[in-house]
């Protein structure tokens, strides 16, 4: 193996056509195109979807373990945010 | 020769040159440039492996000589295996590996496409499932040569010194079986005549991408069809088949 692997791109798969990408791992990659074929190669080997993105994982901006207090927290006392004080009619069915 | 016998040599040419190619590709598992490309060359040689076994199988059933797949890839010697030159030249460097499988892949993919729509359903059946395959195989071999030739200075010359190696071979890939010219008359094979221009002018684009040349009037190897081949084919049966060889009843 080499010393450079090339940069790291985060790999999303769509299991079916409509359905949301899903983040499944990441790959080493010197371009856009070996990006997709390795993650088509180490990613859905076993009928794992349809469709693929790839993203360098430089472009991805993530918030930090630090900022949960500040994210998340604050959402945890605002249980009227939550849709759970309606009646659902019957006809509605499934939400 | 009947059209059986005829298609029993033609169903080896095509099993022998997966099955050569991937043993030869083969080699590289645990040390590929890098593990994404180690794990995508390796994909690619058991889709070359899985199409061999299908086509022996088949071949063994059409023989009706008892013969099983296995019978067939390790218990034939050299001067019986009918895979075109260029798949068993050494793997070199990758840049190497992949131009050798670039110009196999671009035949396979025109080959096989033709193969679809054989008079032979089982055949037919067989290269409407690989077809699919062989554009992939071919997608990733001709994105590393154009890689190659576009890069740095190193990579474009190991590019280069694999054209100089293997160039000569590829002109075997369209020489004709014995017998061949009856399938193709009774709608079993394509014209290889026909599919040679096909792939002359897609490689002439990937060199071109590449900035590769391409020799004029290059001097041409041949002989796989009669079952001659070049002095790197003995060494790879060698160590494909010296286990059933020595253990014939062994089972996985």
């Amino acid at each position: 193996m080499s010393d450079s692997q090339g940069p790291l791109w985060e790999v999303f798969v769509q299991k079916k056509s409509g359905q949301p990408f899903v983040h499944c791992g990441n790959v080493h990659a010197f371009d856009k195109e070996m990006a997709l074929q390795n993650a088509r190669d180490v990613y859905t080997r076993r009928n794992e979807g349809m469709c693929l993105w790839v993203v360098p994982s430089e472009a991805i901006v993530a918030s930090s373990p630090e900022d949960a207090g500040a994210f998340f927290e604050p959402a945890n006392d605002k249980i009227f945010r939550h849709p759970t004080f309606y009646q659902i009619p019957d006809g509605i069915g499934h939400m | 020769m009947n059209l059986n016998q005829n298609l029993f040599n033609y169903l080896l040419r095509l099993s022998d040159s997966g099955l050569v190619l991937a043993q030869r590709i083969s080699a590289w598992t645990g040390h590929g440039p890098f593990l994404e490309e180690d794990l995508a060359l390796t994909n690619i040689a058991l889709d070359q492996f899985g199409r061999s076994r299908s086509l022996l199988e088949y071949a063994g059933k059409l023989e009706g000589k008892n013969r099983s797949e296995d019978d067939l890839a390790y218990f034939r010697n050299e001067r019986e295996y009918f895979n075109p030159l260029i798949c068993e030249q050494p793997n070199g460097d990758y840049a190497q590996t992949m131009l050798r499988q670039a110009f196999v892949d671009c035949f396979e993919f025109l080959l096989y496409s033709e193969l679809c729509h054989s008079r032979d359903e089982t055949l037919a059946g067989i290269a409407a499932k690989s077809v699919k395959e062989i554009a992939y195989h071919k997608r990733h071999s001709f994105s590393w040569v154009k890689r190659f030739g576009n890069g740095t200075d190193e990579s474009h010359n190991r590019l280069k010194q694999a054209m100089d190696k293997l160039w000569e071979f590829t002109g075997d890939m369209f020489e004709q079986m014995n017998g061949e010219a009856d399938l193709v008359k009774a709608g079993y094979a394509p014209d290889l005549n026909v599919l040679k221009p096909k792939w002359e002018k897609e490689i002439a684009e990937l060199l071109q991408e590449s900035r590769i040349e391409i020799p004029q009037n290059a001097f041409m190897q041949s002989g796989s069809t009669l079952a001659r081949h070049s002095e790197n084919l003995g060494p790879l049966l060698a160590e494909m088949q010296i286990l059933p060889r020595m253990y014939p009843e062994a089972k996985w």
